[in-house]
């Protein structure tokens, strides 16, 4: 299951696109959420290019979902589904113009390849569940792949839903969380703290990995595992230990990148470092 | 230690037993299934309150029990609904259209999904059981979510014939529906058309504009006063969003006045949704909102209630014959 050195390399240059288009998208709106796309950009390129199973159709009822708990990080799941072909290149590029389908936060109505709109904290988790439960039911394979913010943790609906994926037995259902540490008030920890998170899904009765959420051969290669296994009777939790802001040095030593803006010259700068660090 | 117990003690499972208005809710989903439609149901245990355990014993792979998660569960009906299915939800109008509205809004209106949310017990039809169990706000806050259909049905035949015509409609649906005792005014045949209001007596003196359990009475009222020569209309708006215009157009033309009538707070509700109507139609005929007046009701017995704030049938005639005689022109 573990990926080959060409297959790295390029979900490596893949996650290293979603940033740089991350940056450049949200030179339009002037504003965005640069370091949560970061954080979770190694998770975007391990699933879109190599884990989840698609089709050139992006409403084919077999293919595997990706739900956003955070939906703020949309912004880096955009120019994915452009690069899949299913939104074309200059809808991408009017991004938060007006009456473009793309906002800060993805709208399944309006953008093909988005498998459900978020923005609220906290939803997504069930949405996943009732995926998960309908494909069950009419005897469809496919594999929900919901990524939750570690600030999410904090809505009691996760854990509503946690129970539920448990009490049903999804095996196929698996939770991906986004350990960046950070949130808009700062440190998870010391806004609410949420840990020890690996004991509190297991004892919700998941089957829970941990893994570094950079680390795109070992989070691939985990990703795989857990999408092959035909024996977990349970919903699976993965926890990717992560960076806010990774890739771009000043954001990673200050959480207060959740929301921001790069004027042009720093944009160039983060591109050039984004391009020259391997990660 | 057993011991036989009396005819007259119950426990919780044979309640649905006491709420026979609730089982056309099973009736109407069963019958949906038999004709093909992808239908599976979930509560937020209360199967037994709302009858959905007849569903669940008919059709065990359909039905899907929550627990004590409500907005989980109208969450998770959302993602079902991307899968193809049609899923009813339901659970006490209070803990639906009030705790979940806002999983309403974001994962079955603003998604634009097919779900169905039944909200039962509305209004003030737990009575003793206090504020924390009654819905007097849910109309307002589900009226205002764009996209989402709003239908208070007035009994358990018309509630089952909406749910049977909803095969046909596209979008989602909030029904609020009383506790299954209310007496039957329609057939389960009745035709039901989304968004069509049913003109049950035409009059000049006043028209009464109602939605959901106090219908009944209302027509009761009006046939009781005609037979000592009034003349009351009454017309059951049990779509309340979209609102049938013309219904309230035509009554406000032939009555002298106009009175809503609903188990609901006269704030946000259908007697504010008449009012737009009718300033948006620069008509200026008075209507009197009869309801919950902006205020929590009281503990009693729901009958007790329906005296109480006057929505029974005693309570609505002396309301229609005190307005007649503070604003009427006869």
């Amino acid at each position: 299951m573990q990926p080959t050195e060409p297959e790295i390399e390029r979900l490596r240059e893949r996650a290293r696109f979603v940033r740089l288009e991350t940056i450049r998208l949200i030179e339009i709106a002037k504003v965005g959420h640069y370091s949560s796309v970061f954080s979770a950009a190694e998770i975007f390129a391990a699933l879109y290019y190599d884990v989840m199973r698609l089709s050139d159709d992006p409403k084919w009822p077999d293919r595997d979902r990706f739900l956003m708990g955070k939906g703020h990080a949309a912004v880096g799941l955009f120019p994915i589904l452009a690069d899949k072909g299913w939104l074309a290149k200059d809808v991408l590029d009017g991004y938060t113009r007006l009456g473009n389908p793309l906002g800060d936060h993805p709208d399944m109505r309006k953008v093909p390849g988005v498998d459900f709109s978020s923005g609220s904290i906290g939803h997504a988790l069930s949405n996943g569940i009732g995926m998960a439960l309908g494909g069950r039911m009419q005897g469809r394979d496919f594999t929900t792949f919901v990524m939750l913010g570690d600030g999410e943790m904090q809505e009691g609906q996760v854990w509503e839903a946690a129970i539920s994926a448990a009490h049903y037995g999804l095996n196929r259902l698996v939770a991906i969380v986004d350990r960046n540490g950070y949130q808009l008030d700062g440190k998870v920890d010391d806004v609410m703290g949420i840990e020890p998170l690996d004991e509190k899904w297991r004892s919700f009765g998941w089957e829970v990995h941990v893994v570094d959420g950079h680390d795109i051969a070992s989070l691939t290669a985990l990703l795989r595992r857990v999408r092959a296994d035909e024996m977990r009777n349970k919903p699976c939790c993965i926890i990717a230990r992560t960076v806010k802001g990774k890739g771009v040095s000043y954001m990673e030593t200050e959480p207060g990148w959740h929301l921001g803006y790069l004027a042009p010259a720093d944009a160039e700068r983060a591109r050039e470092e984004i391009l020259s660090r391997v990660i | 230690m057993n011991h036989p117990l009396s005819s007259d003690s119950w426990q919780y499972r044979e309640l649905n037993s006491r709420n026979p208005g609730l089982d056309h809710l099973s009736n109407g989903l069963i019958r949906l299934v038999e004709a093909g439609q992808p239908v599976v149901a979930g509560s937020a245990d209360l199967q037994y309150s709302n009858g959905l355990n007849r569903f669940a014993e008919r059709f065990p792979n359909r039905y899907f029990g929550f627990g004590i998660s409500e907005q989980h569960m109208v969450s998770a009906a959302a993602g079902m609904a991307t899968t193809g299915l049609l899923p009813f939800v339901a659970t006490f109008a209070s803990f639906l259209g009030l705790l979940a509205c806002e999983q309403i809004r974001m994962d079955i209106a603003y998604c634009g999904l097919p779900v169905r949310l039944v909200g039962h017990h509305t209004g003030i039809a737990m009575g003793f059981y206090g504020t924390s169990h009654h819905a007097t706000e849910d109309i307002g806050t589900m009226r205002s979510i764009a996209d989402l259909t709003v239908v208070s049905p007035a009994d358990g035949p018309q509630l089952e014939a909406a749910i049977v015509a909803s095969a046909d409609h596209d979008g989602p649906i909030y029904f609020r529906t009383g506790r299954g005792r209310e007496p039957d005014l329609y057939e389960v045949s009745t035709p039901f058309a989304f968004g069509k209001a049913v003109e049950h007596q035409v009059g000049e003196e006043l028209t009464i504009i109602a939605c959901g359990m106090p219908v009944h009475p209302a027509v009761q009222v009006a046939r009781k006063l005609a037979s000592r020569g009034h003349s009351i209309g009454v017309i059951d708006m049990h779509t309340i969003k979209p609102i049938d215009r013309d219904a309230i157009l035509s009554a406000a033309e032939r009555s002298s006045l106009l009175m809503t009538i609903e188990e609901h707070n006269i704030l946000g509700g259908l007697g504010s949704a008449v009012a737009e109507v009718l300033t948006e139609e620069g008509i200026g005929k008075r209507l009197i909102r009869h309801g919950i007046k902006d205020t929590f009701a009281l503990i009693a017995p729901p009958t007790h209630l329906y005296r109480h704030y006057q929505l029974d049938e005693e309570g609505i005639e002396a309301v229609v014959l005190d307005a007649i005689r503070q604003h009427g022109t006869a």
